[in-house]
């Protein structure tokens, strides 16, 4: 007779959105969303839609690097950094500007990276934040040796790392995963599936139905998220954190949104991509949304939008004159942070590099 | 075998139990150390390293984590930025390759990137070699593949003292430190060791024996065949400067330099393959800053070019004593 085991693979991936597609709500919204943090996450999120823009025209004009653009994230990202707080962890990718400002990297900070200038990582006002990770999903492991750390401190603090849909398909992105779950740790884990790692498509990344279920099988809690829906992800990161503070363990939150610009400024995505998809994801992406909902509920004008945008602008080109007139680091910068004491064996070309480059020459 | 790492005791040890000791010293020491890896804890680690530790130290210093290399240094960066001071253990170098982009994209370049906001104190600890007749990708002998990278150190003791010392002063140092064992002589010899914390310096090659005629470059487990072929040339009267490199990277130049420009003569001794070896950088260094001083060739005596044969032949790959003794002759007999 065949014995059998008894197995119940039945699980649940919630999917969570507040504010619909339509410009209404369904209400009430979560207790975590006053109408204050509504219009300051909106004013945020047109921030940093104006700077997006701004950095690409930098770009293109020479001015900036290679970019990549985080519009269509502005609501996951903004999200994030107003959920947090200012003594966890943040554990950024690298499209995840809306974040990095709300913890403190000033804009000309970011520019300052992305044209180039390591000093753009040395974020003066968020000094145990990660810089961005270029490589892909390396940074969930950083985030699992932080919130290890953060457990044996025996702080009351979380770490929140942010990765992108194809990362998830990472070995760095699934040990991570695993270790967050055996260990308990004070992590919370967010996918931003803007649905293209470059010109792969979601379906072609994963065939599961979320990715969020991923967790399952790191045997923690997984919920989908509309990432376009401000309040969806505030309350789920929110939520996410407070069990992380109790000791409960992390959570992963994925968050369906879409990457409506290029991959970076050095990618033509018309290439890969239909006309039609862009096109609709533009009608129902965060900033608009939000902008619409608190029309609706009168808690913005068009007068307000005209002043805030001529503020962002005006914010923005003082964070652009600040990029523009860096004096260029010390040559010999290479050399001084390689190491804490630069080693014997290299003090030749270390003076090398710096008679080469003396101005008095 | 106990750690004790609350006197100062002098007495003879492995070198495995070298390293044992060191840990637990600085673990003693500094409760910001805390060390991981698999099978670390409870079981002290395969090759014993780490025994007694958990017990000492407790679950929350010491970690056996899941089987996982990318994640065990992906973790020791996200602890020392945080800082802790990880000491984590790849149970064997020939399964640190799932590690290298952690340590070459973030452990070596953190400080640099951040302009020294952030820097990752961290050490990872990896037994490495032939000789052991292990299984397949257990014998390697890649040290090379580390030292070519910046920001990172790469230091390899060849003795239980030396283990000991530059266990403690990799463990101190602020910046990423690969930390290679040679297994073989894990448990080859005993040796007096001073457990008083006393660090030894990296950066540095130690000259284990003055000579006039020739100069022998090793390190690691080859220091033992380097200096029983020294000591069957002095029988001969041929008298051999032996120098253990230590730190492979970044390297002591001037040691060997200085040495060369002495004896004129140079052999240089390694059981890694020879192509882009480190024993090149050490050729390709003479040949810039000693060719004066040089009466011969520099002679390489390594591993062959080719896959570290399984354990039936290892012992036709690895270099001998009488490898090393002719290659010396071949040298001296060159002027």
């Amino acid at each position: 007779m065949q014995s059998t085991i008894q197995c119940n693979y039945a699980f649940n991936i919630p999917g969570i959105r507040y504010l619909l597609p339509d410009n209404s709500a369904q209400s009430p919204l979560p207790e975590t969303i006053s109408d204050e943090l509504l219009i300051r996450a909106y004013q945020h999120m047109r921030l940093i839609r104006i700077f997006d823009q701004k950095a690409i025209a930098l770009q293109r004009t020479g001015q900036l690097g290679t970019y990549p653009s985080c519009q269509g994230h502005e609501g996951v990202n903004t999200a994030i950094g107003l959920a947090m707080h200012p003594d966890d962890v943040f554990v950024p990718y690298y499209r995840d500007q809306a974040t990095l400002n709300l913890r403190g990297v000033k804009l000309s900070e970011i520019l300052r990276y992305w044209g180039g200038d390591e000093r753009g990582s040395n974020y003066k006002n968020c000094p145990q934040d990660l810089p961005n990770c270029v490589p892909i999903a390396t940074q969930f492991c950083h985030a699992a040796g932080i919130a290890s750390a953060q457990k044996i401190k025996g702080n009351k603090q979380a770490t929140v790392v942010t990765g992108g849909d194809g990362s998830t398909s990472k070995g760095d992105f699934l040990e991570a995963l695993n270790l967050a779950g055996a260990w308990h740790l004070p992590l919370v884990l967010v996918v931003i599936n803007n649905q293209w790692a470059i010109s792969t498509p979601r379906k072609a990344q994963c065939n599961a139905t979320t990715l969020a279920q991923k967790a399952i099988g790191a045997g923690i809690p997984g919920v989908v998220v509309d990432g376009d829906d401000f309040t969806a992800v505030y309350d789920q990161v929110h939520k996410a954190l407070q069990r992380a503070y109790l000791g409960k363990g992390p959570t992963l939150i994925e968050a369906i949104t879409y990457r409506l610009g290029d991959h970076t400024t050095a990618d033509d995505a018309t290439r890969y991509r239909a006309r039609e998809e862009v096109e609709n994801a533009w009608k129902t992406e965060s900033v608009t949304r939000l902008l619409n909902y608190l029309k609706i509920r009168e808690l913005w004008s068009e007068e307000r939008e005209q002043q805030w945008r001529v503020t962002c602008k005006e914010t923005v080109d003082v964070e652009v004159k600040d990029y523009l007139n860096t004096p260029p680091d010390k040559p010999t910068a290479m050399f001084e942070h390689l190491y804490e004491t630069l080693p014997r064996a290299y003090l030749a070309q270390y003076e090398e590099l710096a008679v080469s480059t003396r101005e008095d020459l | 075998m106990n750690a004790i790492a609350s006197t100062h005791i002098t007495r003879p040890v492995t070198l495995v139990e070298a390293i044992n000791l060191a840990l637990a010293h600085e673990m003693q020491a500094d409760e910001t150390v805390v060390v991981l890896g698999e099978d670390v804890a409870l079981n002290g680690g395969v090759f014993r390293a780490t025994v007694d530790l958990r017990k000492q130290f407790g679950l929350k210093r010491v970690m056996d984590t899941p089987l996982a290399e990318t994640l065990i240094a992906g973790m020791a960066v996200g602890m020392s930025v945080q800082g802790l001071k990880p000491v984590a253990e790849i149970q064997f170098m020939g399964f640190i390759y799932a590690t290298m982009e952690q340590v070459i994209s973030h452990a070596a370049r953190m400080r640099n990137r951040t302009r020294g906001r952030l820097h990752c104190p961290l050490v990872l600890r990896a037994p490495f070699g032939g000789g052991i007749h292990a299984p397949e990708h257990h014998s390697e002998s890649t040290e090379a593949l580390f030292a070519h990278i910046p920001g990172i150190r790469v230091v390899i003791p060849s003795s239980p003292a030396r283990a000991y010392g530059l266990l403690l002063a990799s463990i101190r140092n602020p910046d990423p430190v690969i930390f290679l064992e040679p297994k073989r002589i894990y448990r080859a010899a005993n040796q007096t060791v001073e457990n008083a914390g006393q660090a030894l310096p990296l950066d540095t090659c130690f000259t284990l024996q003055e000579g006039q005629h020739i100069t022998l470059v090793s390190w690691g487990a080859m220091i033992q065949e380097t200096l029983e072929a020294a000591q069957q040339l002095a029988e001969e009267g041929i008298e051999c400067e032996v120098i253990d490199v230590a730190t492979i990277s970044p390297l002591d130049r001037e040691t060997i330099i200085c040495s060369v420009a002495k004896t004129g003569h140079c052999v240089i001794v390694h059981e890694a393959a020879r192509e882009c070896g480190v024993g090149a950088e050490i050729a390709a260094t003479l040949a810039e800053h000693a060719l004066t001083d040089l009466r011969a060739p520099v002679k390489r005596v390594t591993g062959y070019d080719t896959i570290m044969p399984y354990f039936k032949q290892e012992s036709l790959y690895l270099p001998t004593t009488e490898k090393i003794i002719k290659a010396v002759k071949e040298t001296l007999d060159y002027d």
